[in-house]
C-alpha cells in the first residue's frame, strides 16, 4: 500500500487555508496533483507546517497551485523555501513538442515537402553519380590511392560469403520452375520441354534477379547501415579532414565489388537452378539427371548466357550506388539510419525490376529472343 | 460548498484512479549508512585485467569524486554498480541490494531511486528533450497526470542550465554541452537519491562548468542526494567534493578529503593534486570560497 499526500481546507477569519499533509514526494504526489487541479476555490494561505518531505516535484506542485490562486505559502520549512525558490525561478511556459499544424494544412504541406523532396532526391542522386564517376577518374589516374585491400574485403562479403545463401535460394527455385513447369506442360504433353523452361528461365531471367534481390537484402542494406552510422559518429567528416576522400576509400570499393560480383553470382545462381531443376526431374519426372544437363546445352542458346552476363553488372551497379547513396544521405539521428537502409533496399529492387522489363524489351527487339 | 460526503466519494474515485495507474513496488527511501558498498569487485575484459579486489564505501549524502588516469576503469566501476556490466567477482549492493545480475530491466525498487548522465548525455534521439526528461516519469510513476508531467519536464529543463526553448527541440538539434544539460535533467527527473554523474563538467565551458558545480551542491544539500562524481575536472573536485576516491593500481588506493589525500605519498596521488593545474585550482577555491550558492545557506536534511 503506497502512501499519499493529500490536503484539507480550514476556513477562519474569512480567510480559507489549505493544509497539507503527508511526504510531498514524486511517488505520493499522484493524487494531490489531480485534487488541487479539480479545486477551484479562492484560497488564501497554503499551509506547509504539516507536510513531512518535500523535493522539487512536490515543491513545484505547490508553487504551481499558490500561484494559480494568488495564494500565500506560510509554515514552509527552510528546505521547503530553498525548493520552493529554485522552482520559481526555473518556471516556464515553453511548449514540450515541436509546434505541429492543423491537419488540413499539414497534409498539405506534407504532400509539397514530398514533392520537392523527391526532386531534390533526384538531383542529389544525379550528383552523387556524377561525384562517384569523378571520383573513379581519379582512382584511374592515380591507382597507386586505391584501397586493394578494402576492394579484396568487399569481395569477400559481397561475395564469397553470400554463395551459401544464393546458392540455396537458387536450387529451391530451380526445383520449384521445374516442378510446377512439368505439371502445365504434361497437360500437353510436352515435359520434356520443362528442361528448355528451367534452363532459359534460370539463365535470363531468374538467375541473374534474384540474386540482384538478394544482394540488395544483403549488401545493399549494409552499405547503408554501414556508411549512415559512420555519418552519424563523423567518420567521414573525420576522413574529410585528413584528406582522405570518403568516395574513394568507402564508395568506390564498394560499388566495384557490386559491379564485379554480380556477374559471377548471377552465373552461379544460374547455375545451381538448373541443378535443382535436374535433380527434381531426375526424382520425379523420370528425366536421368544427366540426361537434363546435357539437353540444356542442346536447348539453352548461348545468347540467353550473354543476356543474363550484361544484366548482372548493372543490377550490381544499381544496388550498390543506392546503398551508398542512401547511407551518405544519413544526417541527424539513429532513426535515420534505419529509414534509409529500408529506403535503399526498397529502392535498389524496385530499380532493379523496372530496368529487368526493359531489357526484356531491348533483348527481344535484337532478336535474342 | 461541497458536502463532506460527496467529498468524500469523490476522494474516493480518485484515489482509485490514482491506485489503477500506479506501480504497487515503489519502495521508500534508503536510510542505512551506505547507499553503495563495494567488496571484492574483479573485472575484466579477456585477458587485462581492470580492476581486481576493490573495495569502497559511498556515505549518504556525500559528493564522492572518482579520480584516476585515463584507462583505470573509472566509467567501468560506474556501469558495473548500475548494472551494465556483469564483473567476474565480488559484491555491490546499491540500497542494501545486491546488483550484480540480479536486476531485471523492469526492475524500479533500485531504478527508479538514482539517475545516471552518461558522458555523452545519452539522450533518446527520436524524442525531443522534454520527452526524454518525461520517460523516467512515466515508467516509474505513471499516476502522474500528463500536465504535471509536461510541467516538471519544463522546470527540469531550465533548472539545468538549458533555455526553455530547449524542451522542444530534438537532441541533435543541440550542442554537445546542451546535450549533456539535458542528459542531467533526465537523470534528475525523479530526484533521485542516488546521483551518477561520469564526466559532467567536461565539453562544458567554465561558466557553464562552475553553474553546474553550484547546483549538484544546491540539489545535495536541500535533497540529501548522494553522488557518485567521475571526473578530470580540478576545479570540481577542489569546490563540491566532500571526498575524493583515487583509482589506480586496479583499485581504490584511497578515499578521503583532499587535504588528507595530499598527506599520502602516493606517486601518482602526489602527481595529481600537486600538479600545476591543481595547484591553480585550489588557489581559485581559497579565492572565491567553495561553489556552494552565495545567497543561500546550505540547508540539509541528511
Amino acid at each position: 500500500m503506497r502512501e499519499w499526500a493529500d490536503f484539507s481546507v480550514q476556513e477562519a477569519g474569512g480567510h480559507t487555508t489549505i493544509v497539507l499533509e503527508g511526504p510531498l514526494l514524486v511517488s505520493t504526489i499522484g493524487l494531490l496533483d489531480r485534487k488541487l487541479r479539480m479545486f477551484d476555490e479562492p484560497v488564501q494561505h497554503i499551509d506547509l507546517s504539516q507536510a513531512e518531505e518535500i523535493d522539487t516535484i512536490g515543491a513545484w506542485t505547490i508553487w504551481r497551485f499558490a500561484d494559480e490562486h494568488k495564494a500565500r505559502i506560510v509554515g514552509a520549512s527552510q528546505q521547503a523555501e530553498t525548493l520552493l525558490q529554485a522552482v520559481k525561478d526555473s518556471a516556464s511556459d515553453a511548449p514540450v513538442e515541436p509546434e505541429r499544424l492543423p491537419t488540413i494544412p499539414r497534409v498539405l504541406e506534407d504532400t509539397g515537402q514530398k514533392v520537392v523532396d523527391f526532386g531534390h532526391g533526384v538531383l542529389n542522386f544525379m550528383s552523387f553519380l556524377g561525384a562517384v564517376i569523378v571520383a573513379f577518374g581519379s582512382v584511374m589516374r592515380h591507382p597507386k590511392r586505391f584501397r586493394y585491400r578494402a576492394l579484396i574485403r568487399q569481395f569477400d562479403l559481397v561475395g564469397i560469403s553470400a554463395l551459401g545463401i544464393i546458392g540455396l535460394m537458387s536450387f529451391l527455385i530451380g526445383i520449384v520452375i521445374a516442378q510446377q513447369g512439368a505439371a502445365q506442360l504434361r497437360q500437353f504433353g510436352a515435359e520434356i520441354y520443362t528442361i528448355n523452361l528451367t534452363g532459359r528461365l534460370s539463365m535470363r531471367e531468374l538467375g541473374v534477379l534474384m540474386t540482384a534481390i538478394m544482394v540488395a537484402g544483403r549488401s545493399g542494406s549494409a552499405f547503408a547501415a554501414q556508411l549512415g552510422t559512420m555519418k552519424l559518429t563523423e567518420e567521414i567528416d573525420a576522413m574529410r579532414t585528413i584528406g582522405v576522400s570518403p568516395l574513394e576509400a568507402l564508395v568506390v570499393p564498394r560499388i566495384l565489388a557490386n559491379v564485379l560480383m554480380m556477374p559471377l553470382l548471377g552465373f552461379y545462381s544460374a547455375v545451381l537452378a538448373m541443378i535443382g531443376g535436374a535433380f527434381i526431374s531426375d526424382l520425379t519426372l523420370g528425366i536421368p539427371f544427366w540426361t537434363f544437363m546435357s539437353r540444356i546445352q542442346e536447348v539453352v542458346p548461348i545468347y540467353d548466357v550473354w543476356v543474363g552476363l550484361i544484366k548482372a553488372p548493372v543490377f550490381g551497379l544499381i544496388v550498390a550506388l543506392s546503398g551508398c547513396y542512401q547511407g551518405m544521405q544519413v544526417k541527424g539521428n539513429s532513426e535515420e539510419v534505419g529509414l534509409r537502409t529500408t529506403q535503399a533496399v526498397v529502392q535498389a529492387i524496385f530499380m532493379v525490376i523496372v530496368l529487368d522489363a526493359f531489357f526484356a524489351v531491348f533483348f527481344t527487339e535484337i532478336g535474342w529472343g | 460548498m461541497i458536502g463532506d460526503d460527496e467529498e468524500d466519494l469523490e476522494h474516493e474515485a480518485l484515489l482509485e484512479d490514482v491506485m489503477e495507474d500506479a506501480r504497487d513496488d515503489v519502495v521508500a527511501a534508503f536510510d542505512g549508512k551506505y547507499p553503495i558498498e563495494i567488496k571484492g569487485l574483479k573485472n575484466s575484459f579477456g585477458e587485462q585485467v581492470i580492476h581486481e579486489n576493490l573495495d569502497l564505501n559511498v556515505r549518504r549524502g556525500e559528493i564522492l569524486g572518482v579520480v584516476g588516469g585515463s584507462g583505470t576503469g573509472k566509467s567501468v566501476l560506474m556501469r558495473s554498480i548500475i548494472g551494465l556490466q556483469i564483473p567476474d567477482a565480488g559484491e555491490i549492493r546499491v540500497f542494501g541490494q545486491n546488483t550484480i545480475g540480479a536486476l531485471p530491466d523492469e526492475e524500479s525498487a533500485v531504478r527508479a531511486r538514482w539517475g545516471v548522465l552518461f558522458q555523452g548525455g545519452a539522450l533518446f534521439s527520436t524524442l525531443t528533450v522534454a520527452e526524454n526528461v518525461e520517460v523516467p516519469l512515466k515508467q516509474f510513476f505513471p499516476e502522474i497526470e500528463a500536465d504535471l508531467r509536461h510541467e516538471i519536464a519544463r522546470y527540469k529543463v531550465v533548472m539545468s542550465g538549458l533555455p526553455e526553448e530547449a524542451a522542444a527541440k530534438y537532441p541533435s538539434e543541440l550542442s554537445g554541452g546542451m546535450r549533456k544539460r539535458a542528459g542531467l535533467a533526465r537523470a534528475l527527473a525523479l530526484d533521485p537519491e542516488l546521483l551518477f554523474l561520469d564526466e559532467p563538467t567536461a565539453g562544458l565551458d567554465p561558466i557553464g562548468a562552475s553553474a553546474f558545480d553550484v547546483l549538484t551542491r544546491e540539489l545535495t544539500d536541500t535533497l540529501g542526494l548522494t553522488v557518485f562524481l567521475i571526473t578530470h575536472d580540478l576545479d570540481t573536485l577542489y569546490a563540491i567534493c566532500d571526498r575524493v576516491a583515487v583509482l589506480a593500481d586496479k583499485k581504490v588506493i584511497a578515499v578521503d578529503t583532499i587535504p588528507n589525500l595530499l598527506k599520502l605519498d602516493h606517486p601518482w596521488i602526489q602527481e595529481y593534486f600537486n600538479g600545476p593545474r591543481s595547484r591553480a585550482a585550489q588557489t581559485s577555491m581559497e579565492l572565491h570560497g567553495a561553489g556552494k550558492s552565495v545567497d543561500k545557506p546550505a540547508g540539509g536534511k541528511a
